[in-house]
């Protein structure tokens, strides 16, 4: 039995360009036709042939990028447009958390607002009355019920929207993207309500970017891409074929910017520039060399007799990688030159975090390491077990000077990585870290 | 079509409910609430009668009292062009609804046309104090009964061109600036500020194809001359024209309803 069947559905919209814009009577009028005039290249498919199936009683979940066909997908499902052409099926009554409120009338309390609502989502005034003070008491607002909606706060205008929308006891529940509204708390209080949904044997259907709930949450699941089906089935396989190819395109932009960045560093170093630069380097002791760091900008400097000529970042297989999850081993690979044989070098690598804070910061000379000599071309590596930061995009500095500090090649903030993690935590350092608690306190496991 | 005319009746909850709210949020937050349906025709009122009094004194002597003449007139026709001006907007006004939930659209004409005419009921009880103030004693039993009769075809006529009107103005955002000038040139295209029988013999055929001419002229024989309602002929005619407009607004709604998601 289907809940909702989608059968080869696609939707295609009218594109707004500088001609339409301004489409009067008038103009319809002399042009004759108004649809006839419409050139494929004023349309664009929002949605094209994608089929699915929800079995009654399970939770399906569509995830994708913005701009991917997820809401129009669903309005089609709640009825709100039609689509171009395919066919879409329901069975039972519908209440879809689309927009929450929408409807609410500013001026009128609360109450009557819930009544309103409630009437708009298909109950009748009695069932309304017998479920509102459930509605109130889930919305949190029992204090405000009797003042205008348009005194309420945006987080208590998608409460009560929400307590309405979900009191409808509908068949099929059609969910996008709400959860972001509420506090943690109400967020909470909502999952409740969905788990209760799904244990009455209810058809929910989730839009979400929250990927780990799609995974806790859904029986199956639908990625979405530029309006077409990419992959469908097994909620695990469905959000981790995404993951990847989210990934995928971060690298790749992640890329593009570390290449761009070099390359305005590199036209950007004008001698006299480079000239004071390095004054204000050779002038400083060796010691201060972190203090210029932090005073500087972006930017590539240097003698460039010893040059780093690339630098690359590399995972645990060794492939070239922007991205990189915490606790995975990280390389800094530099390909250096030595234009004529040198003995006094120093390798530096700093790692900043977005707020520009240096996560770490070493050099061959604070390791104790005593240059000797270097002629010719070759490779450097700073090679990172594990890399303990959280989630979040890093820069990196790279350089090589002399022993005084004098810059052959200083490359500034000019290479940029990802870290991703699943777990939310906060600060910069990930220390290695386990709870471990006495057996007489105990953690409930995701009640989903 | 048919099917959607007849799910209108699903929602008569979801539209009593909207009128009632219309009204409420109306006058919300104003100092005299209700009272303003009852004062705002009063102003009118006095308005008109001092400028056809004072300024423009001149007219035909079977018009006393003129002001009640006037009133006859002007409380339908606030009715009417009040209703058209609102409707035309009000899908636009309503696009979140259109937009983001399930909800019957015509719904939003319907209690546009429905809010004002509870406004028209309200400007009656004043029509009825003026009515026996000016001890103008013609009400006759048999003439009052034709008074629901009028109103219902008033308000069949209403709500096709309501309909008509919002649905159009999606599409089409210029109607509201036309509306409000043809509202104004049929305002004094119908016999409100002067009776039917001052115009020309070329002017009387043309006023006659008016609708809201015969809608006039049914308030003001009921309500202002003495005598039978003679007026009943034209008001069935104008009765049938009013369901035809109705079908055929609804039909218009009906055919564009599917783009106003898009398009609002």
């Amino acid at each position: 039995m289907n809940a909702i069947d989608v059968a080869n559905v696609t939707k295609i919209y009218r594109r707004y360009g500088q001609k339409r814009q301004f489409a009067t009577l008038k103009s319809a009028m002399l042009r004759g036709s108004v649809i006839a005039d419409l050139k494929p290249e004023e349309t664009f498919a929002a949605v094209r042939n994608v089929s699915f199936r929800v079995a009654t009683g399970t939770t399906f979940g569509i995830v994708g990028r913005n701009g991917s066909g997820k809401s129009t997908i669903l309005k089609m499902v709640a009825g709100i447009t039609k689509p171009t052409s395919g066919r879409v099926t329901v069975d039972g009554r519908i209440s879809a958390l689309i927009e929450l409120g929408a409807g609410f009338h500013p001026e009128i309390s609360g109450r009557e607002n819930v009544f309103i609502n409630g009437i708009m989502l298909g109950l009748s005034k009695r069932e309304v009355a017998r479920r509102f003070d459930e509605i109130v008491e889930f919305a949190e607002l029992r204090d405000f019920i009797d003042a205008p909606v348009k005194t309420y706060s945006s987080g208590m205008y998608m409460r009560l929207g929400f307590a309405v929308a979900i009191n409808v006891d509908p068949d099929v529940l059609l969910i996008d993207e709400v959860l972001a509204v509420g506090d943690e708390a109400f967020t909470h209080k909502c999952l409740d309500k969905f788990g209760e949904f799904r244990r009455r044997g209810k058809t929910i259907l989730l839009v979400t970017h929250s990927l780990a709930l799609v995974e806790r949450f859904c029986d199956e699941a639908l990625w979405l891409e530029a309006g077409e089906v990419r992959a469908a089935g097994d909620p695990k396989r469905v959000v981790g074929a995404y993951i990847t190819d989210v990934e995928k395109s971060e690298e790749e932009h992640l890329a593009a910017t570390n290449a761009r960045a070099r390359e305005a560093a590199d036209q950007g170093s004008v001698p006299g520039e480079a000239e004071q630069t390095s004054e204000e380097g050779a002038a400083s002791a060796p010691e201060e060399i972190p203090a210029n760091m932090f005073r500087a900008g972006e930017g590539r400097w240097g003698s460039r007799e010893l040059e780093i000529v690339d630098v690359q970042f590399t995972g645990d297989s060794g492939r070239i990688a922007h991205i990189f999850h915490t606790g995975e081993p990280l390389s800094i690979r530099l390909k250096v030159r030595a234009s004529r044989p040198s003995t006094d070098f120093v390798f530096g690598i700093g790692i900043f975090n977005a707020d520009g804070s240096c996560c770490y910061g070493t050099n061959t000379g604070l390791e104790e390491l005593t240059s000797e000599e270097w002629s010719g071309d070759g490779e450097v590596v700073f090679g990172i077990e594990s890399l303990d930061l959280v989630e979040g995009t890093y820069k990196v500095d790279v350089a090589v000077h002399k022993r005084d500090g004098y810059p052959y090649d200083y490359h500034r903030m000019l290479y940029s990585f990802r870290v991703k993690s699943r777990t939310k935590d906060v600060g910069i350092y990930r220390p290695r870290h386990r709870w471990t608690f006495s057996p007489n306190i105990r953690f409930r496991t995701m009640p989903l | 079509m048919l099917h959607n005319l007849r799910q209108l009746v699903r929602y008569r909850g979801l539209i009593q409910s909207l009128v009632a709210r219309e009204l409420k949020a109306r006058y919300r937050g104003s100092v005299l609430g209700f009272f303003w349906s009852f004062i705002n025709p009063l102003l009118l009122l006095s308005i008109y009668s001092f400028v056809f009094t004072f300024v423009l004194p001149s007219r035909p002597t079977d018009l006393e009292p003129y002001a009640l003449f006037l009133f006859c007139g002007i409380l339908p026709w606030t009715w009417f062009s009040s209703s058209l001006a609102e409707s035309s907007q009000v899908l636009i006004a309503g696009g979140n609804l259109i937009k983001k939930v399930l909800f019957p659209a015509e719904v939003l004409p319907i209690v546009t046309v429905l809010a004002n005419m509870v406004h028209f009921f309200l400007g009656l009880p004043i029509l009825f104090l003026f009515i026996l103030y000016y001890r103008h004693a013609v009400l006759t039993a048999s003439e009052i009964l034709w008074l629901p009769a009028v109103i219902a075809v008033q308000l069949v006529m209403t709500l096709g061109l309501a309909l008509f009107l919002s649905a159009i103005t999606v599409h089409f955002r210029d109607v509201k600036d036309i509306l409000g000038n043809l509202l104004t040139f049929w305002f004094f295209a119908t016999p409100i500020i002067y009776p039917m029988d001052v115009a020309p013999a070329v002017g009387r055929q043309l006023l006659n194809l008016n609708p809201v001419t015969h809608l006039a002229i049914s308030y003001q024989e009921i309500l202002f001359y003495p005598g039978p309602f003679g007026h009943w002929r034209w008001l069935l005619a104008t009765a049938a024209a009013s369901c035809a407009l109705f079908l055929a607004g609804y039909f218009v709604f009906d055919r564009l309803r599917d783009s106003f998601a898009e398009e609002v």
